[in-house]
Order: C-alpha cells, then structure tokens, then sequence
C-alpha cells in the first residue's frame, strides 16, 4: 500500500506548486468576500459566533469534501480506461487492497492539504477560537474517506464520464449547499432537513465547527464519527467489490 | 544486469509453465478452450494466432491476474489462485497496450515500478539507470512519457518488466503498430535478453516475429491449440519448401483453381492471389506456362508460418 500511495505522492510532486498555491485562493476569497461583504448583513451572527467565524469551520468541511470527491472521479476513470495505471499495478505482487488502499491515502493526504492551507488563512484572519482547531484534520481525513470510498464505488462503475458531472451537479453542489455550510440546518423546511442530517458532510461541519469555535457539537461525536465510519467502511466494501469485477476478469 | 536465467538452471525439475485442459470463459463466450502448454526455462515461446485467438487471455492467466475457469495452471511450480502475489513477484509483464503514466518522467515510471516489487529505492534508481540504458532511452530518462514515439514507449514498457529482474517475460503483441525501424530495435533487445537466459513468453500475430525470437510456438486459433513445434517443424510439418503466388487479371482467381491441379501438394485460394505450394518453385512455375495459363504476376518464395496457419485454419493471419 504504501508503495501505491508513493506512486501518486511521486506524481503530485509535478504539480504540488499550482495546486498548493489555488488551495489557499478559497479560502482567501472567503474571508474577504463573506467578511467583508456577506458577514456585515448577518447582524449579531450565528449561534452567538461572528457569521464568518461560523461559517467558515463548515467551509472548511466542504472543501474536504470537495477535493475528496474531485480526487475519486476524473482521476479513477482515467485509472480505469484512459492511463490504465491500475491494470500496472495489478500485474506486480501489489494486491487489490494496496491498490484501493493506496488511492484512498492519497485522496486523504489531498484533503489534509487543502485543510491545512485553509486553517492558515483562517488563523491569520483570527476567525479560529480554540486549539481544538486542528481536530478539523483528523475530522476532515475521515469526512474524505467517507466520501471517497462510495465514490471510487461510482466512478469505478459508470462507463463515461458524463456521469460524474452529473455527481456533482446534484450531489455535490446540493450537499455543500444544503448541509448546514453557510447557514443551519433547522432553517431548512422540516422535510428537508432529514436530507442533510443524512449527508456524510454535515456530520463533518458539525464537528468542525464545534472544534473552531470551542463548542459542543449539536449532536453526540461519538454518533457523528460512528455514522462517517458507516460510510467509510460501506463505501470501501462497495469499491471493492467494483474494482475486483473490473481488474480481475 | 545480473543473469536471472542462471537463478533458475540447475533446478529446474518442473517447467516454468505447465498448463492442462486450460480454459478461460467470459459468461457463456469460452475465449481459450482447454489448451496444454509445458515452458521450459530458457526458452523463448510463442504463441502465434489471429484477432481473438485467445491469446492475451492466455497471457492474463499466465500472468494471475484473471483467474483460470477451468484446468491445471502452475507458474514457478505454484498455483496462481493461492500464490498470485508470490508469482506475479517473479514475472515481468509487457501488456498489450501500454499502461505507462504519461504524466511521469521515464525514469519515475521506472523507480515507481520498482517499488510495488518492494525494492528499496536505492536500488530501484540503480536499476532504472542499467535498464534504460538496455533499451536506449537514457537520453530521455528526465522527459514526460507523453511525446515519446510508439517505439520508445514500447523499449519502456519492456524496459519496466525488467524492473524486478523476472524469471519469465510475458511479452503480449511487443511490436504490433510498430514501423519496421522500431520492431527491429525491440527484436534485437529481446534478443539480447533470450541470449541472457531469461524465459521469454511472447504472443504475435506477425509469423516473422515468431520466425525471429521463437525456440517454440503453439498457433492457436479460437481458443485451441491447432499446432504445436519450432518454426522449421512446423514448416516442414503442415507446408512444402517453397510456395508460387499467382495473380491473374480476371476478377476472380477461382476459375484458375482447377487449371492448376495436380501441379504441387496443394493450391489455395485466396480473394486476390493463388498459392501453390511445391518442393521446387521453378518446376512448378514452367509446369504453369506449358499449361498456356499467363498469371498478371508471379512470386516465388519460401514456406513461412503464413503458409501454416493458412493450411491449418483456411484463413490468413494477418488480414
Ligand atoms: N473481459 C472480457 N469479457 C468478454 N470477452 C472477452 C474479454 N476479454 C476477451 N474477450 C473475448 O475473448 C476472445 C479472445 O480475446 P483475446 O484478447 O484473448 O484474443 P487475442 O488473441 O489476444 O486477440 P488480439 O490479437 O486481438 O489481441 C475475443 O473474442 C474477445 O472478445
Ligand atoms: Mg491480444
């Protein structure tokens, strides 16, 4: 596995520059968009925090979704029927496990990235309100996982690639819209609202946001992180299965 | 680069490959239908047969990573189905399409190769250095795979096989949409590696190919092993020494069929020529002309493994 995971690192090595330099674009635009702009018309916060301090833990839950996601689509389908990296790897000693195993590590080491430039940002903008801050790696590491097991599951299934467009057209966007990111879930309708308690990402925000701001969640963390692992590990079983009907044929 | 034939001499009491009643079905489709295969080590073995032989399904089997239906397979004296890691560690794989990172350097695709055999890094860029200098691609070890032409990706690809110093070699079509230039380079580098002791497996559509780098080769066609000897057997076996190709200007060569009986073993029809094939071309050509029949052309030449396919399928090779 880890030989596999080496394998993407050597190739991220090309072009780590770029996409550490737009990792930090976001979240720049972020405080100053909605600090400066969006923030000054929520008057008096959310749940007593600034709205920028408030909104931007749940951000950063959803860029780790994002990139999690983005990483487990195009990337997978080209694995799969364009490079055929993974057909190499298959004819070496390296198992289905490794293979699997060692695409998701990278897929969380890209998250932690991004989570990390994020967490930057935020500290020299002062919006970070306890140490408690850095659990959002280990939160957002997971948060990817869950997220990436089901979708190398998709991607690994689909047979072209306007299926994953699609993914994020009503998947994606939808859940980083709707699952308490940039306001609370109780504003949503009441039968709405079950959607985004359902969505691995808003168990990702809750708990991000309790660790920035010092808080308690609103639900038990040991409920959140059990249902992120209901995903993670239903994910994987899923992948796996996908990945041996297409490799060992 | 160290001798990893000279491993395996000596001890040699088993082939490397020893398959029986060999079959691979996808759902009701039977792609290799019970075929018997014995590799000894040091030897370069082919198998020659047309689209859809059945022979990267062969190869897939051969390299565990598609699991026989059903038959007797053992590689290196192991059972892919519980030792597929074990033996996959001793097998250098040239698929036949490239799966090369194009966005990685020639060198990266090398050393990054290297370390899913668990070779230390070390040693894996010490490796990658000997090896591309085998396949004359130094020069290009710090460029992107992208633009490299089909020949050179073709010399990395066997360049990367190599990696982890294999007992045997699956080669599957090496050369198939190479130019001339090119396919020569990799013969001669194959070459090279079946001087060195290293047991090659290689499928081919190309009889010249077969010709070249075969000690043995089996012809199969739809699924089953229809001939089995050295290129010269096979040859002496199923086709005379030398062949007449015949063109005639009319539409269709078969109305000279029946003219030409009797003159050699055999005539064959094919859409736009017909082949005769004889002990001695000259004989036969002025046996032709005494029968006042004026092909447009004439070819003499000799038997090849074309010859042998077409007598034992009634179909070309290569179309
Ligand atoms: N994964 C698969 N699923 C279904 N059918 C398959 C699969 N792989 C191969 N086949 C079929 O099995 C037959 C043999 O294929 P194979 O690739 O082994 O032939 P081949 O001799 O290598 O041909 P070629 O010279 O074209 O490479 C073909 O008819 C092919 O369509
Ligand atoms: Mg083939």
């Amino acid at each position: 596995m880890a030989a596999v995971f080496e394998f993407y690192l050597v190739s991220y090595r090309r072009v780590w520059r770029g996409s550490a330099m737009s990792s930090f674009v976001l979240p720049l635009l972020t405080m100053l968009g909605f600090g400066l702009g969006v923030g000054a018309y929520v008057e008096g916060g959310v749940d007593g925090a600034p709205y920028l301090d408030w909104m931007v833990p749940g951000l950063i839950a959803s860029t780790a979704l994002q990139v999690a996601v983005f990483e487990s689509t195009w990337p997978v389908l080209s694995s799969f029927n364009w490079v055929r990296t993974y057909e190499g790897q298959a004819a070496t000693p390296v198992r289905l496990d490794d293979i699997l195993g060692g695409n998701l590590l990278f897929v969380m080491f890209r998250a932690l990235t991004s989570i990390v430039a994020f967490l930057l940002v935020a500290l020299a903008f002062g919006v970070l309100h306890s140490p408690w801050a850095l659990a959002t790696l280990p939160i957002g590491a997971l948060l990817a996982f869950a997220v990436a097991a089901p979708t190398f599951a998709y991607s690994s299934s689909v047979t072209s690639d306007s299926f994953l467009a699609l993914l994020f057209r009503f998947v994606v966007i939808p859940m980083s819209l709707f699952a308490g990111v940039f306001f609370p879930v109780e504003s949503l309708p009441v039968g709405l609202r079950w959607l985004a308690y359902a969505s691995p990402l808003w168990h990702g925000v809750d708990l991000s946001r309790a660790a920035t701001l010092g808080v308690a969640p609103e639900w038990s963390v040991a409920g959140h992180l059990a249902y992120l692992s209901v995903w993670a590990v239903g994910g994987y079983l899923l992948a796996r299965r996908q990945f041996a009907k297409r490799l060992v044929v | 680069m160290s001798d990893p034939g000279a491993r395996v001499r000596g001890v040699a009491t088993e082939p490397l490959i020893h398959a029986r009643g060999l079959v691979k079905r996808f759902g009701s489709f039977t792609a290799v239908d019970g075929i018997d295969v014995d590799v000894q080590p040091g030897e370069a073995f082919g198998f020659l047969g047309p689209n859809g032989a059945g022979k990267s399904s062969t190869m897939r089997m051969v390299g565990c990573v598609s699991p026989p239906t059903g038959g007797t397979l053992r590689i290196l004296g192991m059972d892919p189905r519980r030792d597929g890691p074990a033996i996959r560690g001793r097998l250098g794989v040239c698929p036949q399409l490239d799966n090369l990172d194009p966005e990685l350097t020639v060198r990266e695709n090398l050393t990054t190769y290297a370390r899913y055999f668990g070779i230390p890094r070390k040693v894996a860029r010490q490796r990658a250095d000997e090896l591309l200098d085998f396949v004359q691609l130094t020069e290009r070890a710090g460029s992107k795979v992208e633009p490299l032409s089909g020949g050179m990706k073709r010399r990395l690809t066997i360049a990367r096989a190599l990696v982890n110093e294999p007992e045997i070699v699956l080669l599957d079509e090496p050369t198939t949409g190479l130019d001339p230039q090119a396919r020569h380079l990799v013969w001669e580098r194959l070459f090279r590696l079946k001087q060195q002791g290293v047991t090659l497996v290689l499928t081919t559509h190309y009889m010249d190919e077969a010709e070249q780098l075969c000690d043995r080769l089996v012809v199969m066609d739809a699924g089953k092993i229809v001939a089995e000897g050295s290129p010269r057997e096979l040859i002496e076996r199923y086709s005379t020494r030398e062949v007449v190709e015949l063109r005639f200007t009319a539409e269709s060569q078969e109305g000279f069929a029946d003219k030409l009986a009797g003159i050699g073993e055999r005539v064959e029809v094919l859409p736009d020529r017909i082949l005769l094939y004889v002990e001695d071309g000259d004989a036969a050509l002025a046996a032709v002309h005494e029968r006042a029949l004026t092909p447009a052309s004439v070819l003499e030449r000799r038997s090849s493994l074309e010859d042998v396919f077409l007598h034992l399928t009634g179909r070309t090779l290569v179309d």
